[in-house]
């Protein structure tokens, strides 16, 4: 772990000598490709709220429920991860205004990028359910719990335990996934260079500069995941 | 919500029918490059040498790390900078295959520590050739393992095929883009290619689950 | 007229074609204790899993202090329970299990309250205080805080047992409460068990492979083999003069065992 945290200051600490080395010439895209890196961190965001949820939905849906119910959760899952994400995209913002749906480009590419990676995050979370050992659920019904008792305070809690690595990952490529986004016009961090680059033609230093920013987010991100797990599973290991 | 099937059979088909060509052909290829670059990587990234396995393993977190999409741009721009001047769909080929093989690596590499120690210890005792213990004792036992992963890999480049639609490659994806700047309309075109990855997907699984079944079966009886 | 604690009527309980229980009856009176035994795969543990309501029956009545179980009567007939009758019935069972079963996540004070506190409506004060009650009754008033991580097995059961108790049971399951433990934990675990049988308040099911403790703390034996019981009586009688060949076959084999 600590090589790639040093890893991760040596990256900050290049950037910095960069933009003091070439300062004039970063003047003149940096700026662009920085208000790309807040929209990108917006829509991460966002859709990452939207993808935690239908996670968690689905997956319980997935794991607990029968009929109609067990179906659409099924439905959703099969059909979201196997289409496309860019066809998603595409389709939530230039078909859904047929049906009378129209979206913001903000709105579509949360909502497709939510549900795409809610139907990876349900299978994920179906698997964490499934992994909590079946005498949890008999000492709750030995205790009398009630079945929804059981699942938010016994099951879940100990599922998140189990789901939180898978989760990570996921998070990390959510985050570049949010890179379609130009799909529906929106100018994030990798809409953002290409535009510079066809003013500016520096290729390797926007595309440096950009890949690094990623970089760095999913070091973050990563880390972030650790600290969680360590938290999270600490009552968890068989032994203290 | 109009859905013309006049225009979805007339217009949009017979292009689609083109483009999917396209699609299946850069995956193929993908892929490929992906099953070989995978094995270079992991040998690199295994190294005894540190000087070679730890650059192998700082280069696959760092293109797992960031998008495929920045990936395909960086190298549609940077090759010219070069010199080389490639057709976008090679270029793209060569994109999404390096980003996988970062993957592969990680599969093959998993799938072979799969293998108890004890396996290796009994090749030594056995005074096995390293060709032998491998041929024989760890790579049928870590194929199971590798085998299905690696079959989710093939469907996920053939779902990062529409990326290729940024840099112009006229895949599914592009075709309907193209179509619905045409006609303006996007209903039929982006219907039909979301209908397309998503049978693909489904029959893939199913293939996968298969050979899987099949792989558990013929290896580990 | 008094009624047994626990009845079954005609039990069948089977995985397929494989008959678990075969048409049992059975009944422990209020305040009896009751100790099961028998070879493997012979049922006894089926019966404490099916009347705590883990796993369904295919055919035949369970009743709990004189109220079917898995039947609730509609207009004068039986017919199958629905969740709520099922609860409702169910709260006067308790169960122990062999792997003890605490919720990880919580500290040996919590899995105590939990049930108190979400499914009886009690205040978080009063079950606390009865809880800390319990876990100094079986010995563990300074292990509260602790996860069930940070304890032994033996502590790890006297804490479940102490949890079941909080739900005021008044039929207590035991299902070979000893049978994961390492052996210098078992006594500290048995004694607990002791002391809840000689109180007289509970009707105690235990299914053991603990032979001497069976023969101590019970007012009778029922020795179970092929999913049927084929002969009880009181300990003593049971024990030193078994009448059934395979109860004899058995016990011998147990005994030569150690």
């Amino acid at each position: 772990m600590v090589p790639r945290i040093a890893i991760v200051i040596g990256l900050a600490a290049f950037l910095a000598g960069l933009s003091v080395a070439t300062f004039a010439e970063l003047k003149m895209f940096l700026p662009a490709i920085l208000r790309g890196a807040v929209v990108t961190v917006q829509i991460s965001v966002l859709s990452w709220l939207v993808f935690m949820a239908m996670s968690l939905i689905a997956g319980v849906a997935r794991a607990k429920a029968s009929g109609a119910v067990l179906w659409l959760a099924v439905g959703y899952i099969e059909v979201f991860r196997g289409t496309s994400l860019l066809v998603i995209l595409f389709w939530l913002f230039f078909v859904m205004p047929e049906f009378g749906l129209t979206m913001s480009p903000v709105l579509a590419g949360v909502l497709g990028i939510g549900l795409n990676f809610g139907a990876y995050g349900a299978e994920i979370a179906r698997g964490a359910i499934g992994a909590v050992p079946r005498g949890q659920t008999e000492a709750t019904i030995a205790l009398n719990i009630s079945p929804w008792n059981r699942m938010t305070r016994i099951i879940l809690p100990q599922a998140i335990a189990i789901m939180i690595p898978g989760m990570v990952n996921l998070t990390i490529e959510l985050i570049k996934a949010t890179a379609l986004v130009s799909a529906v016009t929106l100018v994030d961090i990798t809409y953002a260079s290409v535009q510079q680059n066809q003013l500016h033609f520096r290729t390797v230093e926007i595309f440096a500069i950009t890949l690094m920013l990623y970089y760095c987010f999913a070091q973050f991100v990563r880390f972030g995941g650790d600290a969680l797990e360590e938290r999270f599973s600490r009552h968890l290991s068989k032994r203290v | 919500m109009d859905w013309r099937w006049d225009f979805t059979f007339d217009v949009v088909l017979p292009k689609m029918w083109e483009a999917a060509g396209v699609t299946v052909w850069a995956t193929v290829a993908s892929f490929v490059l992906a099953l070989i670059g995978g094995l270079i990587l992991m040998l690199l990234k295994t190294h005894r040498s540190p000087w070679i396995s730890r650059p192998a393993t700082e280069f696959i977190e760092f293109i797992r790390a960031t998008p495929l999409l920045v990936q395909i741009f960086f190298l549609f721009f940077l090759l010219p900078d070069f010199g080389i001047t490639l057709p976008p769909l090679t270029t793209g080929i060569l994109a999404i295959g390096i980003y996988n093989s970062a993957l592969c690596a990680e599969v093959y590499r998993a799938g072979f520590q799969a293998v108890p120690k004890g396996q290796w210890e009994a090749c030594i005792a056995l005074n096995l050739s390293t060709y032998r213990t491998f041929r024989d004792v760890i790579i049928p036992q870590s194929l199971p393992p590798i085998v299905p992963a690696l079959g989710n890999y093939l469907v996920a480049i053939f779902k990062e095929t529409p990326l290729l639609s940024f840099v112009a490659v006229a895949e599914i994806m592009q075709i309907s883009k193209l179509i619905g700047a045409e006609y303006y309309r996007f209903t039929e075109a982006v219907t039909i290619a979301g209908i397309f990855f998503l049978v693909m997907s489904l029959i893939a699984a199913f293939l996968i689950r298969l050979v899987e079944n099949y792989v558990k079966r013929s290896i580990l009886h | 007229m008094t009624h047994p604690m626990i009845q079954f009527d005609k039990v069948l309980k089977a995985y397929g074609a494989l008959q678990v229980l075969k048409d049992l009856d059975f009944s422990v009176g209020k305040g009896e204790v009751v100790s099961i035994i028998g070879p493997s795969g012979s049922g006894k543990t089926t019966v404490l899993r099916v009347l705590m309501t883990l796993e369904g029956i295919q055919d035949g009545t369970m009743y709990v202090d004189g109220e079917p179980l898995n039947r609730m009567q509609k207009n004068g007939v039986l017919v199958d329970a629905s969740k709520a009758h099922v609860r409702r019935i169910r709260s006067k069972i308790g169960m122990v299990f062999q792997n003890f079963n605490l919720f990880p996540h919580m500290t040996a004070l919590e899995n105590c309250i939990e049930a108190p506190v979400h499914t009886l409506g009690q205040s978080k004060a009063e079950a606390t205080e009865e809880a800390m009650r319990l876990l100094t009754m079986v010995g563990l008033a300074d292990k509260a805080g602790h996860y069930p991580s940070q304890l032994s097995g033996g502590q790890q059961q006297r804490v479940a047992i102490a949890r079941t108790l909080a739900m005021h049971p008044e039929v207590l399951l035991f299902d070979e409460p000893t049978s994961a433990l390492d052996p210098e934990m078992v006594g500290e675990v048995l004694e607990v068990i002791r002391d809840l049988a000689k109180s007289g308040r509970y009707t105690i099911l235990l299914v053991t492979h603990q032979m001497g403790f069976a023969k101590e703390v019970s007012d009778r034996v029922c020795f179970f083999d092929g999913g049927r019981m084929v002969e009880q009586g009181a300990p003593d009688q049971l024990f030193d003069n078994p009448q059934n060949a395979r109860l004899q076959q058995f016990l011998s084999k147990v005994l030569e065992a150690g």
